[in-house]
């Protein structure tokens, strides 16, 4: 059940609104190189600090390695490279947000992990039309948060590439 | 057959049990079709197997049962509860004979005609008189005796509406009473069980093994951990519980056999051959996941076996074989893995039919298939869309066969070989691992990276680049490594998987993986080895399909994740697999150095001087052998060799024992009886070049010098060496006073380099030249032969065009010219003689070469030499 309204959330579909509207409002925030984000709450399923990553030759760039997660395999997708993003500098490390996708686990490598905030869907805004292609393009629309604007990822768009 | 049956009772008794509670439902609701089509269904299969496992009497009821279920079914008779009951006195009856052949192994004997004609009268729809008592008298004894007991179960569940309560309900508690009964009998040996259950099983199996496998890391990294006994203890119980979930996941390849016999029966009777099967090894255990993965390549196996390798009757006899063609199925374990053997006695696969249509389909050069030994021409058939069936038969030879049945055995991990001898039989070996859950694998590093390869095709290990030991070589941009006699091409591991590689000569060693591929063997080059360890393969994520070099991934020991590496998408990814590739052009370009103007050749050292060398296909073999096996007789040294004597010739000139325990390296010439050994002192290389010879450095035994590797390299001259070997097979001294001169037109110079050294051992004084043009040339300056033979497709001017212009006149018109070409069908030979060809031969037919020239000398009044050898 959790995971049928999660997906849903992710996908934008408005019709699903499920057990709890607070939950269904969460995001998780994170931070992709300055660029405040957000992942719907109801998808993530952990968020780990630095791991061990192991690299995967041959994979397509934004696949960044594959790490442990107590005994199961995850993905890790460089959102930094997702995005077009200057890379991440050799001593920072960077977070794992662990979402599901298609019954697999993948880890979202983000700068920075931040507080789980309730959003007003009211006060989502379309994309700007100035934001560029890379974001747009797995942007579920903006919210402004005080001086910030927060960008909610659609975690379905994230995994398509390659 | 004891399988058999025990498989049937298991089965029907299961049938048996559903059937109860199946038709009290249906009498509930009469018209529930979906109820119906289930007591149908069940009967229907009692009586069917009944038939088939010879059991007449269960039949007949069963079959009485059925005719009127059937009319029920059809709805051309009204479903009664008189009617439910006579069925269940029916099922009571079957329950009752299967309680007998369980416990005695035969039908008990007993009388059904009163059952019988009851339920037949029911089906020619004769409504039962009164439900109850006939059925009481019918119904066997043991069935009313626990009825009191049971009464009390089902009575509230029958439902009311039922006209005639009291019919349907007695019998039902002896149906009830008779279902322990047959449990108690059965229950204790097997037990059914789902196999997503044992999947399940085998899923948490190998988690608990890798977890166990982290636990086993920690406490290694701990002196005097106090969870070392205990951990000792949790490890061996995590192995024994693998053990065990493992082999309840294991089956006897029987199982898989069990269709082949009337598979053959069949194919027998369709082609009008006899086949006889043999099966051995039937109860050889393998896991169900890899049987359901064979059961199909193997049927294949069988059917061609069938169709291709065994011949008609009449042939067979013709062959002075027995009638009846075998076919024999041997399965065994070895190591880790099964091994099973599909054998036929028949016909063997034809190596000149095979070497016609790789030709054809250009597969491979001629120069490439004269270098092969008969094993590497006879794998082609392994190649997709290659099938050397003349005929496609409903039962095989589509193309699609064995290309398929390779893939699909690599997919896990199997290997496949053939053996087969023309008129004696093909023998296809499967060898396949055990299990596919849990491998064992060798850990290794690569540009800072670790992988697993799985053990199941790691032949060996081999430490290269630290001065002594096998040598790592380059050729143009590839790399080989020569590991003892033979060559061994390299992938290096950081270039194929674009990591950061270092130099391999930083002084640094490398390890070389040796691994095997169907039958490519090669290695794959790393920088460190660690140990093997146990893995689980898991599934990489759906993102990474693409990337075929890997077969999955895993968790280690020490809880970091870890790629396996696949041998068989290396091998492909390398173009090293170019059997399984369906690109002629690929595959060519994979096999790349073979080219016809590069020959190759083998380089050795012996005696002073420059290292020497010899077109490989001249060799039959390399020997390496101890020298205290090699005796003198008389003047000459001997070797026993292959049950025979073999001469050796050293060729450093005199003929001295090698010191004692030493070892003596021998390039062996010629096959079986007629060989001879040449001694020298180190083989040194096998490489592919081109064999320009310079005639400048010619001396007795050596045709002149070539640049070889950027080396001044002499040309053996083995037409020398096989005169010192052995007199009495090639008597070339009788005819030396007058030797016949042949003219050779080749344009591949393989080719000629093969055929050269044949006919000059044989006493003929030969010369070669590239081209029809060369050839006319060589007229127009005078001189003289007695004999040209000359090959067909040849650039500048072909054999057609030479033949005419030599017929057009000239001091050569009259010449016995004998054309040389791989296709030698009928029309070729017609065209062939039109254009004015005394003869036609297949290239690769030495002794129809030979015998040809002889037979066009003599016409001309010439003596040829003796049979040519090599």
């Amino acid at each position: 059940m959790q995971t049928q309204t999660a997906t849903a959330t992710q996908s934008g579909n408005p019709a699903a609104i499920g057990l709890s509207a607070d939950a269904e409002a969460m995001v998780l925030t994170l931070t992709v190189a300055g660029q405040l984000c957000g992942v719907p709450v109801l998808g993530v399923r952990d968020v780990l600090g630095p791991q061990a990553i192991t690299r995967i030759p041959l994979a397509p760039p934004e696949v960044a390695g594959s790490l442990n997660l107590r005994g199961r395999i995850v993905t890790a997708i460089d959102l930094r490279r997702r995005l077009s993003l200057p890379a991440r500098g050799a001593e920072a490390k960077a977070m794992s947000v662990v979402v599901e996708h298609q019954g697999e686990l993948y880890s979202l490598l983000a700068d920075q992990v931040g507080d789980v905030l309730t959003l007003n869907a009211a006060e989502r805004a379309a994309n700007p039309p100035t934001l560029e292609p890379s974001w747009k393009e797995v942007s579920l629309g903006v919210h402004r948060l005080g001086e910030q604007l927060l960008i909610v990822l659609d975690v379905e768009r994230l995994m398509q590439f390659g | 057959m004891d399988d058999l049956l025990a498989d049937f009772l298991t089965e029907t008794n299961e049938g048996l049990q559903n059937l109860d509670g199946a038709l009290l439902s249906l009498e509930r609701s009469p018209n529930d079709q979906a109820v119906l089509g289930e007591v149908f269904r069940t009967i229907h299969t009692i009586k069917g197997t009944c038939g088939f496992l010879g059991l007449p009497r269960l039949e007949r009821v069963a079959h009485a049962g059925e005719n009127v279920l059937g009319r029920w079914r059809e709805g051309s008779l009204p479903v009664t509860p008189s009617g439910i009951s006579l069925i269940l006195s029916a099922v009571d009856r079957i329950k009752e004979i299967v309680a007998g052949l369980e416990a005695s192994g035969s039908e008990p004997s007993g009388d059904d005609t009163a059952l019988i004609a009851e339920l037949d009268a029911v089906f020619n729809g004769e409504e039962p008189p009164a439900a109850a008592p006939p059925i009481e008298v019918v119904v066997s004894p043991p069935a009313p005796e626990p009825m009191p007991v049971a009464e009390a179960a089902p009575a509230p569940a029958a439902p009311p509406p039922a006209p005639v309560p009291a019919a349907p309900v007695p019998p039902a508690p002896a149906a009830e009473a008779a279902a322990p009964e047959t449990a108690g009998g059965n229950a204790p040996q097997t037990i059914r069980v789902a196999v997503e259950v044992l999947e399940d099983l085998m899923v948490l199996v190998s988690e608990l093994v890798l977890t166990r496998n982290q636990l086993l890391q920690l406490a290694r990294n701990e002196a005097n951990s106090p969870f070392a006994v205990p951990l000792q203890r949790l490890s061996q119980i995590t192995s024994d519980l693998q053990d065990g979930v493992m082999k309840t996941r294991m089956q006897p390849i029987g199982s898989a056999w069990q269709k082949l016999p009337r598979l053959v029966r069949d194919l027998g009777q369709e082609l009008g051959k006899k086949i006889a099967l043999d099966m051995i090894g039937a109860e050889t255990e393998l896991d169900r996941q890899v049987m359901e993965l064979i059961k199909d390549p193997l049927t294949h196996m069988v059917r061609n076996s069938a169709d291709h390798g065994l011949e008609t009757p009449a042939e067979r006899r013709a062959a002075g074989k027995p009638e009846t063609g075998r076919i024999t199925l041997n399965a065994y374990h070895q190591g880790g893995h099964i091994v099973m053997e599909i054998a036929d006695d028949g016909r063997g696969l034809a190596v000149g039919r095979i070497k016609e249509k790789v030709l054809r389909q250009g597969l491979a050069t001629e120069a490439e298939l004269a270098a092969m030994s008969e094993q590497d021409i006879q794998r082609f058939i392994f190649r997709a869309g290659f099938s050397t069936a003349a005929a496609v038969t409903s039962v095989s030879g589509r193309g699609v066969g064995m290309d398929v049945v390779k893939t699909n055995l690599e997919r896990i991990g199997g290997v496949v070989e053939l053996r087969s001898r023309e008129g004696r039989g093909t023998t296809f070996t499967i060898k396949i691992p055990l299990t596919l859950a849990i491998a064992a694998a060798l850990i290794v590093e690569s540009g800072g990276e670790r992988f697993a390869i799985p053990q199941n095709g790691v032949l060996e290990l081999v430490r290269v680049g630290d001065g002594d030991g096998p040598k790592v070589e380059t050729i143009k941009n590839s790399t080989v490594l020569r590991l003892r006699d033979r060559l061994l091409p390299l992938v290096p591991l950081a270039r194929l998987l674009a990591l950061e590689s270092r130099p391999m000569d930083d002084g640094a060693p490398s390890f070389v993986v040796v691994t095997q591929v169907g039958s490519q063997v090669f290695g794959i080059v790393v920088d460190r080895v660690f140990d093997t360890e146990e893995i689980v393969v898991k599934p990489v994520a759906p993102i990474l399909r693409d990337v075929t070099m890997f077969s999955g991934n895993t968790i280690l020991g020490d809880g970091s994740v870890i790629m396996i590496l696949d041998p068989n998408g290396i091998a492909r990814a390398t173009g090293l697999g170019a059997e399984g590739s369906d690109n002629p052009a690929q595959a060519s370009q994979a096999r790349g150095t073979g080219r016809a103007d590069t020959t190759a050749l083998l380089l050795f050292r012996a005696g002073d001087g420059a290292p020497k060398c010899v077109p490989l296909g001249l060799i039959a073999r390399l020997e390496d052998l101890p020298a205290d096996r090699i005796e003198q007789a008389g003047e000459n040294l001997v070797v026993q060799y292959r049950g025979s004597l073999m001469p050796l010739v050293p060729i450093a000139g005199f003929a001295a024992l090698p010191p004692p325990d030493s070892r003596q390296a021998l390039l062996v010439f010629g096959d079986g009886a007629h060989s001879m050994g040449l001694m020298v002192d180190e083989i040194l290389d096998v490489m592919e070049a081109p064999l320009v010879i310079d005639r400048a450095g010619a001396r007795p035994g050596f045709l002149g010098s070539a640049v070889i590797a950027g080396r001044v390299t002499e040309v053996l001259d083995s037409a020398f060496w096989l005169r010192q070997g052995g007199m009495d097979w090639f008597a070339g001294k009788a005819a030396e006073a007058a030797k016949p001169r042949v003219l050779l037109v080749e344009d591949s110079a393989f080719f000629r380099n093969l055929v050269v050294p044949g006919l000059s051992a044989a006493g003929y004084d030969i010369m070669g030249v590239s081209n029809g043009r060369d050839a006319l040339r060589l007229r127009d300056a005078g001189e003289a032969f007695d004999i040209i033979v000359s090959d067909i497709n040849m650039p500048e001017m072909d054999g057609f065009q030479l033949v005419r212009a030599i017929r057009d006149g000239g001091p050569w018109q009259s010449l016995p010219v004998i054309a040389l070409s791989a296709q030698a069908e009928p029309a070729d030979v017609a065209r062939g003689r039109d254009a004015g060809f005394t003869d036609y031969v297949a290239k690769f037919d030495r002794e129809a070469l030979s015998a040809s020239i002889s037979q066009a000398l003599a016409l001309n009044g010439i003596v040829a030499p003796l049979d040519m050898p090599v």
